[in-house]
């Protein structure tokens, strides 16, 4: 196995945030987190990680707003990012993916498609890559 | 002269009136204003006919300066159109009125029979007049191609009596063309009116520039004629009054032309059925009398010319304006002042004979028909081609009654006379007319009995006299009187012998007429009709507007007949026109064809069509379709009155109508607002959803790992569970609250009002929430007024909000040294209830919205554990208790929440 990839978790609700804290570092990733948009591009810039899962519905700095500042940076628009929200209207989902989203998760979400889907994505840069 | 020369010279200028009319009515459509006052005072000047022209200075011959009493009548006259004309215009305005003998039928009671009369007055004393301007055509017409000695002789005048025949057959065809272009004679014939204002400059400027001739160049100006006319004693009587003068003529003459001048049908015509715009009328008062006194300025010098001149001699004194510059061989100015007399001439055919065949048709012929059952059919089936055709039967049959009597009888009378002759006719219709404007008794019978005396009298006075005088009748009825009686000599009429002809005949038929008029009208009863028309015509600015919503029968027909009647006369698309019209005027509809016809409808139809068969035709017309009951004048007058007050509310409800529109346009903001609450509430349903998903995210999340990982150690077993269940807890909260703010705002929550103990109740929320502020070492105040007063409401919901607003501010109170302050106060009949912290405060600009639904301030960094309603339901509950609620900052740093509560609340 590689490096333990990085994943940034950008939410505003401490019990998700744990909930999947726990599930990504059981699957071997490196965990960062963030409790709102502002401490996400803080830990952006810190850590550069290779995936973050994005909450919309922040406070301060919203989920697509942070989206856009990893995606039309030159330095961060590699980064996957996937949202994960409680957002389910068309037009929300059509907007992330306008912003350059990889990947909309609805909330509540099942554990092992999210963990699943967050593994292929990796695979699929894999191959990309090589 | 060249008969060719004059012929073409005759025939073009009626080719160039052609023109005239012609230009005119293609640019009536184009409306320019500015000419047509004068174009209208100018057409009035018709009045100066062949009279005019030659007439005066052949008077001045005989009778010296009379000639003059002819213009200072209307000159003194004229200030008082603005009384008489303008009310005759108004009158004929509103019941479209076409003629004299229309306008005396329709005052009284619409009455056939004086329609009909007024008619033959018209026709009989006014064809002899006509005739004589043929006359005067034939005359001056032999005076320039005949050898001048030879112009009194009738003897040429038959050898060329063709000529005057073809002009009278070709000023017919003017008069057809341009008289019968529409069939609504209240339309006016604009090309007719120009033309013949036209003419009233080609004559002005032809007699100016004759006298300009024989004053200046034939003499030395106005000193030279008069003085050396001075010098002989018979042609001082010419210009000067002396003893002998007859001044009960002159006052007879002055005040028969008054009369004549709004009474001749032609003068009727021009000023009152021609009149576009009464404003027209004030310009026409100062122009009329300036046009006849220029006119008149060179009558007197060229008649004493003619009589100081022995060359001239010879002629016929009527005609020295012409025989001066004739014999003195000046051939353009004798051709133009032979177009002068020729336009003057033409002029007053043209436009007599038009008003003329209106009555004949209007008045005459067509109640004729209307009374034979088989013609009628035929009539209304082809009703436009038969009006068309019944008016220019009346034009030809004029002119050629006219020219019967210009070849048979016209030879022995004067221009002058003739005319006079006409005046004394028609005025016989000024008490009628004039009576019937301002005086309501007057009635039918009165004018009937009056016209009719008075036309009996002028007939035996002036015709007879006259056809004795060409030998159609002994001459005993002269000398013996009538039937051998003394008391019935034409000319000294129950022994009368003091005065002249005129005078005779003025006096006894006027005298007779207004009598009988007077007493006819005060002892005889009027109808309903006359009364009601009476009160029309008497009144015509009061209800000029009211007119068609007046309704003076009682008659029932269907919208379909009146519709298929109006077609009949104006064809489809006028009728449909003029309905539309009438329907939106009155918001009447009228497309139910079957239902009964609106009264007002009936008297529209019969307004309109009297404007195209004249009032009394139409008056038949309505009447044979519609069953009438009679109807009082007190109904009417009530009508009419009612019609006012319909006028007034109409404009009422038009500011109803106003008010409506503001009324809709408030449901239609109102609907807005609704469909944005809708919006609004989408969008709480929306958020709803979304508070639901995120504890659920996190319950499914930890339930799944729980699931998933039986290995996992108790400790973090614990922690997981513990975070469900505090989750499930907050989706159960949620889900409460939600349900509450639904019931609150839905209006199912009742409040149970109970007397509430302010203190007791802000104390036990305290002591609920003791645990949670030890437990952040908050260190909490309060403050309550010494006597407090009880206010009534909901104790369970009233705790609800306190328990709130202190759980808020235990929430975001100041993380080390936590403050909190309760205080109750009295405040403007309020008790106020103050919980202030001192954490961060609420921005300004989200002061607003704290109490909005799942709203969130933007600094708000950690996740309240609340739904995002628990302000908005405190919210309602304060509104649900008439209360306020607020935010304000505190006095250090912090929120200071508020709500206050009134403390005479009425369940």
């Amino acid at each position: 196995m590689s490096v333990a990839k990085k994943v940034l978790i950008v939410d505003d609700d401490p019990a998700i945030v744990m909930s999947v804290e726990f599930l990504l570092r059981k699957a071997g990733y490196e965990v960062f987190i963030a409790l709102s948009g502002t401490e996400a591009i803080l830990k952006i810039k810190e850590h550069e990680p290779e995936l973050i899962l994005l909450d919309i519905m922040m406070p301060d700095v919203n989920g697509y707003e942070v989206c856009d500042f990893v995606k039309q940076s030159e330095a961060y628009k590699h980064i996957k990012v996937i949202f994960i929200s409680a957002k389910s209207k068309d037009e929300d989902i059509k907007l992330a993916y306008s912003k350059g989203a990889d990947l909309f998760i609805i909330k509540p979400f099942s554990t092992r498609r999210l963990i699943e889907k967050i593994t292929a994505l990796n695979k699929e840069d894999y191959k990309t890559i090589n | 002269m060249n008969t060719l020369l004059v012929v073409i010279f005759s025939f073009g200028y009626l080719l160039l009136l052609f023109g005239v009319a012609y230009w005119a009515e293609k640019r009536s459509n184009q409306n320019s204003n500015t000419l047509k006052p004068y174009v209208y005072a100018l057409s009035m000047a018709v009045y100066c006919t062949a009279w005019t022209f030659y007439g005066s200075i052949g008077r001045v011959a005989d009778f010296g300066p009379d000639f003059l009493a002819i213009y200072i009548g209307p000159t003194i006259a004229a200030p008082l159109w603005f009384l008489i004309i303008r009310k005759m215009i108004r009158i004929c305005k509103a019941q479209r009125i076409t003629s004299i003998a229309d306008f005396i039928s329709a005052r009284y009671g619409k009455n056939t029979s004086l329609g009909t009369l007024a008619t033959i007055v018209c026709v009989l004393g006014v064809i002899p007049y006509i005739s004589l301007q043929i006359k005067a055509i034939a005359t001056t017409f032999a005076f320039l191609v005949n050898h001048p000695q030879h112009t009194s002789s009738s003897t040429n005048i038959s050898l060329l009596s063709n000529i005057p025949f073809w002009i009278t057959v070709l000023l017919a065809i003017f008069i057809i063309i341009f008289g019968t272009r529409k069939v609504d004679s209240t339309e006016r014939h604009e090309g007719m009116v120009t033309a013949v204002a036209f003419e009233s400059i080609v004559k002005l400027v032809a007699f100016l520039v004759g006298g300009i001739f024989v004053v200046f160049f034939l003499f030395n100006g106005f000193d030279d004629i008069f003085s050396r006319a001075a010098a002989i004693p018979a042609l001082q009587k010419s210009f000067t009054f002396d003893s002998s003068y007859n001044y009960t003529d002159w006052l007879v003459m002055c005040i028969l032309s008054m009369f004549a001048v709004l009474l001749l049908p032609r003068q009727f015509q021009v000023a009152v059925v021609e009149n576009v715009d009464e404003k027209h009328l004030y310009k026409a008062i100062w122009l009329f009398p300036l046009y006849l006194l220029i006119i008149n300025v060179f009558v007197l010098p060229i008649a004493l010319a003619g009589q100081l001149l022995p060359i001239s001699s010879n002629f016929e004194a009527d005609f020295s304006i012409l025989s001066l510059p004739f014999v003195y061989q000046h051939q353009e100015i004798t051709l133009l002042v032979y177009l002068g007399g020729f336009s003057a001439a033409t002029g007053m055919i043209i436009v007599e004979t038009i008003a003329l065949s209106t009555m004949l048709s209007n008045n005459f012929l067509i109640p004729l028909i209307l009374k034979v059952t088989p013609f009628k059919k035929i009539f209304i089936h082809k009703v436009e081609r038969s009006i068309k055709n019944i008016r220019r039967l009346s034009i030809i049959l004029i002119l050629l009654l006219a020219y019967a009597y210009f070849a048979e009888i016209a030879e022995s009378y004067s221009l002058v006379s003739t005319g006079l002759i006409s005046f004394a006719a028609v005025a016989q219709f000024a008490p009628a007319v004039i009576g019937g404007m301002f005086w309501s008794r007057a009635n039918k019978n009165g004018a009937l009995l009056g016209i009719i005396s008075g036309f009996i009298i002028w007939f035996f006075t002036l015709i007879i006299p006259a056809i004795i005088g060409a030998g159609l009748l002994p001459k005993e009825i002269l000398s013996e009187g009538l039937f051998g009686l003394g008391l019935l000599k034409p000319n000294q009429l129950f022994g009368l012998s003091a005065f002249t002809t005129l005078t005779h005949a003025f006096f006894w038929s006027m005298f007779i007429n207004v009598l009988l008029y007077v007493l006819g009208s005060l002892y005889t009863k009027s109808t309903n009709q006359e009364e009601i028309q009476a009160e029309l015509f008497i009144n015509v600015s009061k209800y000029r507007v009211a007119y068609e919503t007046s309704v003076n029968r009682t008659g029932q027909i269907k919208i379909k007949e009146i519709k298929s009647l109006m077609e009949q006369f104006l064809g489809q698309e006028k009728t449909k026109q003029l309905l539309t019209h009438f329907s939106r005027r009155y918001q009447l509809n009228l497309l139910q064809e079957d239902a009964n016809a609106d009264q007002r409808l009936i008297t529209y139809a019969e307004k309109i069509l009297s404007g195209v068969i004249g009032s009394a035709s139409s008056r038949i017309l309505i009447e044979s379709i519609v069953k009438e009951e009679e109807i009082s004048l007190n109904e009417v007058v009530e009508i009419l009155k009612e019609s006012q007050q319909f006028i007034s509310l109409n404009k009422e409800l038009q500011q109803k109508s106003e008010q409506l529109k503001k009324a809709s346009d408030a449901l239609e903001l109102a609907n807005m607002q609704m469909k944005e609450a809708e919006i609004i509430k989408d969008d709480f349903l929306y958020s709803i959803t979304h508070e639901l998903r995120t504890p659920l995210t996190s319950i499914r999340a930890f339930s799944e790992i729980l699931y998933d990982n039986p290995e996992l150690d108790t400790l973090q077993r614990q922690q997981f569970l513990a975070t469900m269940i505090k989750e499930i807890e907050r989706l159960s909260r949620l889900i409460t609250q939600v349900l509450d703010l639904e019931k609150l705002e839905s209006g199912k929550q009742s409040l149970h009002h109970q007397e509430i103990a302010i203190k007791k109740l802000v104390e036990d929320v305290l002591h609920a929430l003791s645990q949670l502020i030890k437990d952040k070492n908050i260190t909490l105040s309060t403050s309550f007024p010494e006597h407090i007063p009880i206010v009534h409401g909901d104790q369970d919901l009233l705790s609800r909000v306190v328990n709130n607003l202190v759980s808020n501010a235990i929430k975001y109170c100041s993380e080390k040294d936590g403050e909190i302050k309760v205080m109750v106060l009295e405040n403007e009949g309020c008790i106020k209830i103050n919980i202030t912290d001192n954490g961060e405060g609420i921005p300004d600009k989200d002061k607003n919205y704290v109490f909005n639904k799942f709203y969130q301030t933007e600094n708000q960094t950690k996740k309240a554990e609340g739904s995002g309603l628990g302000l908005a339901i405190c919210k309602k509950i304060v509104e649900l208790h008439q209360g306020e609620i607020g935010v304000v900052d505190a006095e250090t740093s912090g929120a200071c929440f508020y709500f206050t509560l009134p403390i005479e609340i009425i369940s």
